[in-house]
């Protein structure tokens, strides 16, 4: 395939307490579709952003057709001829499929300031016509399917005459039909030239339509390999690695026999499919799964902050009805979210409002004011149990830092009498010391007899905490492991598991099946 | 490939549906109003209507843009009057001739939607807390620069004359006059005025504004910006629109037809009276919000907004015919905001 398109050397970037970079390597070919893959965190979309020129690297240089280029910001990129599909669609639900396209260079009048919407259109249409996509320029996105959003992004990139495109997760929130549509225009891509970096945690996906595979960890470049040479499993052992985590699994004490929470058959849209799932008294019950796999869903639908198309709750044996968060906390189920700033914690309040804030009605005095002795009692309570590292009661929570914050929330919860706490991703964005006191925190807890979810998306965090895991893809639980027999391979099969494709040891076929073409 | 793509009907598109619906509320009102007593639709009286709308009208539009933006602009009633009383200074204080106190007027209007562009794009000031800024300033400023007191136009008298005056109506008499030299509506116009005598100058410097900024928003690289950065701020920007200078323009054109609406009152009242104003932005926000514009942005036009000026004041007129009590009246008019708005809700979800 002769001379790369691009290739990245020693790229280094770091954010504020994490190297996100570390040395990276990549190499892109035309006429290629380059899978780029490695567990959430491992620095594919910052290295894809790098190329794209939304951030700028520290360190390292980027060849492009053979010439040392500089991308400062994304239009450089674009100028270039290199485009990236985000994540999250980059589109304007109210305006025209067309007007998106050629947002900030539309064809205009003689009249310069007006616009030639005629002349749009057809642009747009000779897009479309190139990709042989059949859609309407003139509709808006808003009333689009999420699939055709993508088309409509991947022609907007095309329309740069990209001939480097990037796609972030491009399947996430597609079918299957979809994804075929989506293969059959990266296929074409390919025989016109264009090289294709597709980021993904769909692992059978990539050997459907890659060439080649790139594995990331921690930031650091791990290897490229022929996706045809490569068997799922060994890119799962690249991606997940060995060397992570070296301190064997402290596993708490086993938890006893008695159920405290059962799930059954919870269903809600396409997020959670059919999910049951059971909790005992004193277990820590770690939740696996990649991004988005519908994990969060859940322990709100069972938090009663989201409602449930179908499913029951059963509290010690006991059916119960969870419609709000106030319905489940006199159930005693607590909930930590993951995005504590929001939705945890009221940041201008001190320590001591925050921690009798889910309980106030205990601390009312007869004619409805607050009982302040009480409170600060029980807030000084908190605080030395949990070692919070405040000033004072009356410090307000926003100054705090994230674990002590976390803290906080914990201790509100803990007076709220919650026996069942569901912690979200409990130690995002908190330092390592902090980290080892929660988990240290969260053991204590277990071995007073209450029960924990554990919402996690990092594997040794799960392997080293919990008693039993449950892993979750696409809104179903698509494993169970006890810890004895759990690895992270294991669990990385079970999440990237996808609808009823099963994995497949064997290479899987060279080339992509054509679509509807 | 499937049918979904097959473009919606035009017409159930969600902001033409809220259009209809203010139109539909119009012509109900009209009807209602109508039928409870004859004086309704008497030429004076419709032409009162379109008078009264006019000036709310005006500033509607300017704030269409800001709110389908994604902004709000509290300052549009103050700039107004602040204009207005700029005007007064040039003409009346420092003897300019008419035009050029117009045109003082319109600039006044302008750098102070200016300067809340600048404010909410450079200085990053929320836009809800800017404006209520330039609502004070321009209030203090009106109040400084009038000493306090009404300047009046009364050595122009061809300004009230000409924005009072009727073109329409002169308009018929020609017409008449060639086939009936001798109709009594020729002979003495001002006893006898025809039908479209009520319809005043500036009400159709109200109907050109509108053309012009449905132009704008519909047809210009600015409207389809204003569509753009409403629906999707971070997007646009990544596009490559230089989001800044454009929404420092949106500002800008707000404040210039805030400006135009302080020579139309100006010219209508024949004096700038330094203590009106305030209360006028909530009226032209209303307007817009009544006629579809979304206050998250992203949605909006500028017939809807028309319609919704007209649904406040002939709301006003007819509660006022009725003899309902004007405090009465500013209670129905937030009943239907609220109503309007939540029906736009329903339709939503």
């Amino acid at each position: 395939m002769g001379e790369p398109l691009v290739v990245m050397e020693g790229i280094d970037k770091s954010f504020p307490g994490v190297h996100a970079l570390d040395q990276c390597h990549f190499e892109l070919l035309p006429g290629e579709v380059h899978a780029l893959v490695g567990e959430n965190g491992a620095g594919k979309s910052t290295l894809m952003k790098v190329l794209s020129g939304i951030y700028k690297a520290e360190a390292g240089r980027i060849v492009y057709k053979g010439k040392e280029v500089e991308i400062p910001n994304p239009r450089a990129a674009q100028q270039l001829g290199i485009s990236m599909i985000h994540q999250e669609l980059n589109l304007m639900p109210h305006l025209t499929v067309a007007q998106n396209i050629f947002i900030g260079r539309e064809p205009r009048h003689h009249i310069r300031f007006m616009l030639d919407e005629k002349a749009l259109n057809d642009q747009a249409q000779q897009v479309f016509a190139l990709l042989h996509l059949n859609l309407d320029p003139r509709i808006k996105v808003a009333d689009l399917t999420v699939a055709k959003q993508q088309m409509v992004e991947i022609a907007k990139a095309l329309s740069f005459n990209a001939e480097v495109l990037i796609m972030d997760e491009p399947t996430a929130a597609l079918t299957d039909t979809e994804i075929d549509e989506l293969f059959r225009i990266i296929d074409d891509l390919r025989t016109k030239g264009v090289g294709v970096v597709h980021i993904s945690h769909r692992l059978e996906e990539l050997k459907q339509i890659s060439d080649r595979v790139t594995v990331m960890r921690d930031g650091k470049y791990i290897d490229t390999v022929k996706t045809r040479e490569a068997s799922i499993d060994r890119i799962i052992s690249m991606m997940v690695g060995r060397t992570i985590f070296e301190a064997t699994p402290e596993v708490p004490e086993k938890p006893s026999e008695e159920i405290v929470l059962e799930a059954k058959n919870l269903t809600r849209g396409n997020l959670i499919k059919d999910v049951s799932f059971q909790l005992k008294k004193g277990e820590i019950l770690g939740f696996s799964g990649l991004v988005g796999a519908g994990r969060t869903e859940v322990a709100r639908a069972v938090f009663g902050a989201d409602p449930i198309d179908s499913g029951e709750i059963y509290v010690k044996g006991i059916k119960v009805h969870i419609g709000s968060p106030n319905d489940a906390v006199k159930h005693g189920i607590g909930y930590l979210s993951e995005d504590r700033k929001r939705y945890g914690l009221a940041l201008g309040m001190d320590v001591e409002e925050n921690v009798v804030l889910a309980a106030f009605k205990k601390f009312l005095g007869a004619f409805g004011w607050v009982n302040r002795s009480k409170t600060r009692s029980t807030a000084e309570q908190y605080v030395k149990m949990l070692a919070v590292k405040t000033p004072s009661l009356q410090q307000k929570v926003r100054n705090l830092s994230g674990g002590n914050q976390q803290k906080v929330i914990l201790g509100k919860w803990l007076t709220a009498d919650t026996n069942i706490l569901i912690f979200d991703e409990p130690t995002r964005g908190i330092d390592v010391g902090a980290k080892s006191e929660i988990y240290h925190l969260l053991n204590n807890l277990a071995q007073q007899g209450k029960s924990i979810i554990m919402i996690s998306s990092e594997l040794p965090e799960i392997l080293r905490m919990s008693h039993r895991v449950v892993v979750m893809c696409e809104g179903r639980i698509t494993g169970e492991l006890n810890i004895a027999e759990a690895t992270q391979e294991k669990i990385m099969q079970y999440a990237t598991q996808r609808g009823e494709v099963l994995l497949v040891d064997e290479p899987a076929p060279t080339s992509a099946p054509l679509g509807d073409a | 490939m499937e049918a979904k793509t097959a473009p919606r009907s035009s017409l159930l598109r969600p902001e033409r549906i809220q259009r209809f619906l203010a139109f539909g509320g119009l012509i109900a009102l009209i009807v209602v109003f109508s039928l409870a007593s004859q004086y309704f639709l008497k030429p004076d009286n419709i032409g009162g209507i379109f008078l009264a709308t006019a000036v709310n009208g005006v500033l509607a539009l300017g704030v269409t843009f800001v709110i389908i933006n994604g902004g709000i602009d509290l300052s549009v009633g103050t700039v107004m009057t602040f204009s207005a009383v700029m005007t007064a200074q040039f003409i009346t204080i420092w003897q300019m001739p008419v035009p050029v106190g117009i045109l003082a007027g319109l600039l006044t209007g302008a750098l102070c939607g200016l300067a809340n562009g600048l404010m909410v794009t450079k200085m990053k000031v929320p836009p809800f807390v800017a404006t209520l800024g330039m609502l004070y300033i321009t209030k203090g400023l009106s109040l400084v620069v009038s000493q306090l007191k009404p300047i009046y136009f009364n050595d122009t008298p061809i300004f009230n004359q000409v924005a009072m005056g009727s073109v329409l109506g002169d308009l018929a008499r020609v017409v008449i006059g060639v086939f009936d030299p001798s109709n009594p509506m020729v002979l003495e116009p001002l006893a006898n005025p025809t039908i479209v005598d009520p319809i005043k100058n500036i009400v159709l410097v109200f109907f050109g504004a509108a053309i012009i900024a449905a132009f704008i928003l519909g047809k210009t690289i600015l409207g389809r910006y204003t569509f753009a950065m409403g629906s999707n701020v971070e997007a646009t920007r990544l596009s490559g629109v230089n989001v800044d200078r454009w929404q420092t323009a949106i500002y800008t054109l707000c404040g210039l037809f805030a400006g135009l609406a302080g020579v139309i009152i100006g010219a209508r009242l024949n004096s700038a009276q330094p203590a009106l104003g305030a209360g006028y932005e909530l009226d032209a926000i209303a307007a817009a919000v009544i006629g579809g514009t979304s206050l998250s942005g992203g949605e909006g036009s500028i017939l809807g907004t028309v319609i919704g000026a007209f649904v406040i004041s002939v709301l006003a007129n007819g509660l006022r015919i009725l003899s309902v009590p004007q405090e009465w009246q500013i209670v129905v008019t937030g009943t239907i905001l609220v109503l309007a708005v939540y029906l736009d809700r329903r339709r939503k979800k």
